[in-house]
């Protein structure tokens, strides 16, 4: 410290001033290092939340993305479309990083090849769409709702089927993944009850009860249920 | 071993002899009025026998509607709404999410025939049978295409409640 004043320029009138000019030149250096650092993280994890980073896997682009390429939200009249991160990856910025940082566990599977053939990726296919069904729901099915709003629902457009249900499923407290599985990926395997037990999806996975009661008076084959909630 | 493709040979000869004195003893007229008038083959949109049938206007699926009368008597019902993007695969049945009885109260579809739990042995299952899960081989859905080929065909008189 005792040899900065020896650059010539202009001679610091006293120590403290000195002590200060290092500090305000510090904290810019911090500034700036910080929008460069920051600016540079940001980049990368845009970077790794766009549609070809996804399929840049091929675990990615011979299954999931190839079923999704037949779906509406792939490909439609007005070219509007949801792509990868958008529905996998949240738009605020902390879930987002906790996504991300849960990501780690993909590339780990990435590299010891858990889902590196059809076959494979098959075999797993209940576990991973239970996994997102599961993510969907404790959310409120968010990222769906980053476009699509409720409470702009036109009744009036919608096909008589679509306006009933909406409004049923709204009054009851659904979320959009209570009914739409399955709507950009090929399904796993569901229990439907035709034909050999399938060892898929349980029917209360796949049409999960409400968590609000409905409104509605309920079937009498569950009143005994609710009657006991009651009591509790 | 020989006496099959023997037997048939001599067949043919026959059927070969007896068409050819058919032929003749055709009236010339008929052969003369065949002649000049050879049958012009197209498909039923309009397009050479071996070209690719063109493009046609664009059909759009029907909007959603109530359940269509039957036409006939044993008609498998029509499918009044729209069935973009359902599958019936291995995995899942799209139309047993709605139309299965333990599913139709909930979303006020109609619910599938108690005819179709039985199996090809005589065996009433609990739900659909099998044989039965590939429902778009019968239950259609409906568009705006307008008939190839003019017909007359009226509703069974029966069937219609007016």
């Amino acid at each position: 410290m005792a040899k900065f004043n020896e650059d010539g320029f202009r001679e610091p009138a006293n120590f403290t001033d000195r002590i200060r000019l290092a500090g305000i030149g510090f904290i810019g250096m911090v500034f700036v290092a910080g929008i460069i650092v920051w600016g540079g993280f940001n980049t990368v994890l845009e970077l790794t939340n766009r549609e070809e980073f996804c399929i840049s896997c091929h675990e990615m682009n011979d299954n999931v993305f190839q079923e999704y390429r037949n779906t509406i939200h792939y490909s439609n009249r007005s070219g509007v479309r949801a792509t990868c991160p958008d529905c996998h990856v949240p738009k605020e910025w902390g879930h987002k990083i906790i996504r991300k940082i849960q990501a780690s566990n993909e590339v780990l599977h990435k590299v010891l090849g858990s889902i590196d053939t059809p076959e494979k990726f098959n075999a797993k296919r209940l576990k991973l769409a239970e996994n997102e069904w599961a993510r969907m729901r404790k959310t409120d099915s968010r990222e769906c709702r980053n476009c699509h709003h409720f409470e702009y629902f036109d009744y009036a457009e919608q096909g008589r089927r679509s306006a009933k249900m909406h409004q049923t499923g709204l009054n009851e407290g659904k979320t959009c993944i209570d009914c739409h599985k399955g709507i950009a990926h090929t399904l796993p395997e569901v229990e439907q009850g035709i034909g050999a037990d399938k060892h898929g999806a349980a029917p209360e996975v796949f049409h999960p009860e409400t968590k609000q009661p409905a409104t509605a008076p309920a079937e009498p084959a569950k009143a005994t249920a609710t009657q006991d909630t009651t009591a509790k | 071993m020989k006496n099959p493709t023997r037997t048939s040979r001599s067949r043919t000869l026959a059927i070969l002899l007896a068409l050819g004195l058919g032929l003749t003893s055709l009236p010339p007229a008929a052969l003369a009025l065949d002649a000049p008038a050879p049958v012009k083959l197209q498909s039923l949109r309009g397009a050479e026998i071996q070209a690719m049938d063109p493009e046609g206007d664009g059909t759009r699926n029907d909007k959603d509607r109530p359940p269509i009368p039957r036409d006939f008597v044993q008609q498998p019902p029509l499918i009044p709404h729209s069935v973009k993007g359902y599958a019936i695969t291995k995995n899942f049945n799209k139309c047993m999410d709605c139309h299965s009885w333990t599913r139709y109260k909930e979303t006020g579809a109609t619910k599938v025939s108690i005819t179709h739990f039985k199996t090809r042995d005589g065996q009433e299952l609990d739900s659909i049978s099998p044989r039965r899960y590939f429902c778009s081989q019968c239950h259609i859905p409906q568009s705006d295409a307008k008939p190839l080929v003019n017909n007359t065909f009226r509703r069974a008189e029966g069937l219609s409640s007016k």
